[in-house]
């Protein structure tokens, strides 16, 4: 019956229960009121000395730690990136009196531009007041004018600090990238607890798509200072009983992990060497795995001048040039490939049974689809006569491809660009890749806003067989494509990183190549279009035979001229300029030994004119550079260690080996793997 | 103004002398003195914290203003209006939590406030009253203890609310609407036997939670846990303000003489952190009696509760004065390296405006309880 009851309220019995809870709640409050006054009388009167020691004339200053930043190396154990001593001028915001007057007077000293005023003051304030900010760096002579008048500028100090140097300067520049100063604009994208100590991030290439391995983490470590900002107590010093009696603490930085490159900085020299005064790019690949040996783009920069800390005037400038040396046509110049797609469609006749593929045309010098007029021009007025897809290939015969992409059809040219690379990043490991254009029914819809532009022409399938028209690569993508060629079908992803090397315990984690889907054709194909590129440098009509004459090595190659046929938009009418600038495009594709090929190479020349004239002599150079026989030699010696390491997993690998055979590419190219 | 006792019909009423019209007035005198002598010391440290400038505490006092206007109008109202009006109110307030989670959505920016063209404020601070609010609403006509199904309920009205906040994400606040939300229920005589139950739920979820946590996330957690593993971030605040608290001693540096926030070492130094520097300038002894006088809110609050006549009166006041207690123990905790820093400021003393009115308003709803009882014959 009781159960009956309980649905009703029964006030007195919840007035009671009420009352418990809140006697129960009474007590914890003044519990924990008294553990709030236990922990505040510890505070105040147990600890009172220590705390009112350190409140009154010292403070407690947490000074954090900048790690090392990782080196950089190339594929034989050559220094690509490292980090020299050297002074900088540091400001201490919460030691600073009047900021403006300090920075004026560091200008007058001619130790800081007045130019950069304002951005080192706005960088000052964005601190915290103990943060150190790096200002800039400076010579000895500019560390020693300041020394002697360091007592004029309170919260304005000189310490030593390492400055990330690049020995091979320019010639590396647009794989490995550079450090910079960290912007406001940095601030915003990284934590800034890891970089307080860290004056400097990477802004391209490897040093920015590998920043989190090579920064390494911050430490810190506490000081005792006095109101002026004098250490009074510092943990690292020889008073280790008075450090433990404040307890003292001490987080050492950790240092970021060196990373190994694919690159041969002895082909990367040679090829930057073969491209001077040229604008253009170059790269090479292994087709064995997508290494990438060597990746140039000319004109370049040089890294050391920004690590250094460029002022905004020289950056301005820098970025203002005509020739964009700060632009990586390896990865971002976008090209129409001109005959260079040749071999591909070559493949693709052969591959989907194409009528044409065992057929020989004649060639009057042009070609007109059926029922039309307009006539599209064969390179060589008077045509090439009879051909096959052979002859084809070497005498770069337009009118054979007119009429090949037109029995292809442009789906199926569309399949096969695509089946290469083209149209898509490459997927290498540093930011900046452009995706091209391979154009297609369904592009030119997209494209297009104009719905009379959005129809695919005819006669638009018919000049993508020769590779113009829409058609876009970048030289990465076509070096890829090339490798991909030369391995018959096996692709990796290019790549620059092959390894991390633990800086402390020396491990080195080597990446294993990233396959790709292969591209699949019969063997023969395969064979015939690599005999047809043989043809190229070496039948006497072949396009590329006056640039390969004479090589130990059988080269496989074809040559492209890409017409320039607008000038672009923003270009500023000069005379002179212009007429260069409206020039064709040299391209050169090539892989070696044709037999069993370990280098693929793609080169293009700005305006160069002719492929065969412009394009193929700097791959001869490169081509030479990587066959020489005293440096391969030494290359084998020092690979076959590399090779060796990484077969048997052995850690702690002699670096530095090859630098004293090759001798320094410059003065300081000397440099061996520093031990830290 | 002097104080009287007016017989009026069947209640008594504590009323104002003086003309009619504030003789009627509900007001609830030992609350509202002790108020302002809290709120009175608050301008004394904010002043010292502001580095002897008046605009601040001229800002504050104006917010002390509005906050009086707040406690005087809800104590007019009776209690069983308020009750009429709670899942109204909760609704409203989850309504608005999900207006600023969407507008934080499209302007990617912070999500906390909603801006009302005059007054800009979060709708989170309105949900640490309406939360117990609703949980005293879903109780009040029902036998107490909660039985299980209940309890399920409650922890869905409690967490729904609580989550969003989080998400915001401001984990403090969320944390403590939670607190709020989950005292109410204790008070309502939640068996201990459940009580336990739950505590040895967590007990053993804790290190399960713990093991399928990454490591980035067992690292964010041991820096909430532990500032001072982060000297360059979180364990700055902390270290300066333990510096600042342990160097005011017994009796402190004396007003407007401590170091550590004039020579602008201690951050935050007028809202979350304005403990330190009552504990550097005041010392143990000016600590003390700011405690004591928090206690005496506490405590008035905890006895307006076991006072009320109605299970909806009951359990807000009561869980008002716990969740102001949780404020004070929190701010302290956090302030004196005991707890991890959450923003919470101290009640009554940090400059902010938010946080003043919603209190001035959950005191005026003490009031209201105790001056609308009905006098019961014995």
């Amino acid at each position: 019956m009781a159960k009956r009851f309980q649905k009703l309220k029964d006030h007195w019995r919840e007035q009671r229960l009420f009352f418990s809870r809140v006697i129960a709640a009474a007590v914890v409050v003044v519990l924990l009121t008294g553990v709030l006054v236990a922990r505040l009388v510890h505070l105040q009167v147990i600890e009172y000395q220590r705390f009112s020691d350190l409140s009154q004339d010292n403070r407690l200053r947490i000074e954090p730690l900048a790690p090392t930043r990782g080196l950089i190396f190339d594929r034989n154990g050559l220094i690509i990136a490292e980090n020299l001593p050297t002074w900088q001028l540091v400001a201490i915001p919460e030691q600073i009196g009047d900021l403006d007057a300090a920075l004026a007077e560091l200008e007058e000293l001619g130790l800081v531009e007045a130019s950069e005023h304002a951005v080192l003051a706005d960088l000052v304030r964005s601190h915290r007041g103990f943060e150190r900010v790096k200002l800039r760096n400076l010579n000895e002579t500019q560390a020693a004018r300041f020394a002697v008048r360091r007592h004029r500028f309170p919260g304005i100090d000189i310490q030593e600090g390492l400055v990330r140097y690049y020995p091979f300067g320019e010639a590396s520049a647009h794989a490995v990238g550079y450090v910079g100063s960290i912007s406001t604009r940095d601030l915003e994208r990284i934590d800034r607890r890891a970089y307080a100590a860290t004056s400097h991030i990477g802004k391209t290439g490897i040093e920015r798509s590998y920043e989190d391995l090579l920064h390494g983490q911050v430490g810190y470590r506490q000081q005792v200072v006095n109101a002026q900002g004098r250490i009074l107590l510092d943990p690292a010093s020889a008073d280790a009983q008075a450090s433990a009696s404040w307890e003292l603490e001490t987080k050492w930085p950790v240092p970021g992990d060196n990373v190994v490159l694919s690159l041969d900085m002895r082909l990367q020299l040679a090829t930057h060497e073969a491209l001077a005064g040229a604008r253009g790019a170059a790269i090479a690949i292994d087709p064995a795995n997508g290494d990438v040996l060597a990746l140039v783009s000319t004109p370049s920069f040089d890294p050391n001048r920004l690590a250094g800390g460029l002022s905004r005037s020289d950056f301005a400038t820098l970025n203002a040039d005509l020739d964009m040396p700060m632009f990586n046509r390896a990865l971002a110049g976008q090209y129409p490939p001109g005959s260079t797609v040749k071999p591909f469609f070559g493949l693709a006749a052969l591959q989907l049974e194409s009528s044409l593929a065992h057929e020989d045309i004649s060639c009057p010098g042009f070609f007109t689809l059926p029922g039309h007029s307009h006539r599209y021009r064969d390179w060589r007025p008077q045509g090439h006569g009879p051909v096959d897809l052979r002859g084809a290939i070497v005498q770069s015969c337009d009118v054979y491809f007119y009429r090949l992409a037109v029995d292809l059809g442009i789906d199926r040219l569309e399949q096969t660009m695509k089946a290469f690379g083209f149209g898509a990043p490459t997927g290498l490991d540093i930011m900046g890749e452009r995706a091209g254009v391979v154009p297609s029914r369904e592009w030119k819809r997209e494209y297009f806003p104009q719905p009379e532009d959005k129809v695919w022409f005819p006669g638009e399938t018919v000049i993508t067989g020769i590779g113009q028209g829409f058609t876009l690569v970048t030289p990465l993508q076509l070096a890829h494509a090339t490798a991909v060629l030369a391995a018959r079908g096996a692709s990796y992803q290019p790549r620059l990183l092959i390894g991390t090397e633990d800086a402390v315990s020396r491990d080195v984690d080597w990446a294993e190549p990233a396959p790709l889907g292969a591209v699949e054709a019969s063997e023969e194909h395969w064979a015939a279009i690599h005999d047809a590129m043989v043809g190229v440098t070496k039948d006497l009509r072949g396009s590329g035979r006056t640039s390969m004459l004479g090589t130990s090595y059988v080269v496989a190659g074809k040559t492209g001229t890409a017409q320039v046929f607008t000038v672009a938009q923003e270009e500023k009418y000069d005379a002179d300029e212009v007429d260069e600038r409206l020039r064709d495009h040299g391209l050169f594709i090539a892989f070696a030994p044709a037999e069993a090929p370990r280098i693929a190479v793609a080169v293009v020349i700005e305006n160069g004119g002719g492929g065969s004239s412009a394009a193929a002599p700097v791959a001869r150079k490169i081509l030479d550079a990587y066959f020489a026989e005293g440096v391969e030699a030494a290359a084998a010696e020092a690979g076959t260690a590399a090779i060796g390491r990484r077969a048997a997993g052995i850690s702690a690998p002699s670096f530095g080996a090859l630098a004293a055979a090759l001798g320094p590419a410059e003065p300081q190219g000397e440099a061996t793997h520093v031990p830290r | 103004m002097s104080l009287g006792s007016v017989e009026w019909g069947d209640k008594t009423r504590k009323t104002l002398g003086g003309p009619p019209l504030l003789r009627n007035l509900v007001v609830d005198m030992p609350l509202l003195v002790t108020l302002f002598a809290i709120a009175g010391l608050g301008f004394v440290v904010l002043y010292s914290a502001n580095g002897e400038d008046l605009s601040g505490v001229a800002r504050q006092s104006v917010r002390l203003s509005v906050g009086l206007a707040a406690f005087l109008v809800m104590a007019q109202i009776p209690p069983r209006y308020l009750r009429l009006w709670t899942p109204w109110l909760y609704c409203a307030v989850l309504g608005l939590l999900l207006a600023v989670m969407v507008e934080g959505e499209i302007g990617k920016g912070a999500q906390r406030w909603l801006d009302l063209g005059v007054v800009r404020f979060q709708p989170s601070e309105l949900m640490k009253l309406a939360a117990p609010m609703m949980v005293a609403w879903f109780l009040h006509d029902r036998t107490l203890p909660p039985t299980m199904p209940q309890l399920l309920v409650l922890m869905l009205v409690i967490l729904v609310p609580a989550g969003m906040i989080a998400e915001q994400p401001d984990l403090g606040t969320g944390l403590l609407v939670a607190s709020a939300g989950i005292l109410t229920v204790l008070l309502a005589g939640v068996s201990v036997r459940i009580i336990a139950g739950i505590g040895a739920l967590a007990l053993v979820a804790a290190p399960v939670l713990w093991v399928s946590m990454m490591d980035y996330q067992r690292a964010r957690v041991m820096t909430f846990l532990n500032p001072e593993s982060d000297p360059l971030g979180a364990g700055y605040n902390i270290i300066q303000s333990k510096i600042a608290i342990g160097s005011g001693g017994m009796f402190g540096k004396g007003w407007l003489n401590g170091t550590q926030a004039h020579l602008e070492f201690l951050p935050e130094r007028s809202t979350d952190f304005i403990f330190a520097v009552m504990a550097e300038e005041f010392g143990l002894l000016g600590l003390s009696v700011l405690l004591v006088l928090y206690l005496v809110l506490v405590g008035r609050g905890l006895y307006i509760a076991v006072q009320a006549q109605d299970t909806f009166s009951r359990l807000l006041a009561g869980a008002i004065s716990l969740t102001f207690f949780v404020y004070v123990f929190v701010n302290a905790g956090m302030v004196s390296g005991l707890l991890p820093v959450v923003g919470v400021p101290l009640p009554l003393v940090s400059a902010g405006g938010t946080s003043m009115v919603t209190l001035m308003a959950c005191f005026g709803i003490l009031a209201s309880i105790h001056g609308h009882r009905k006098l019961l014959a014995a």
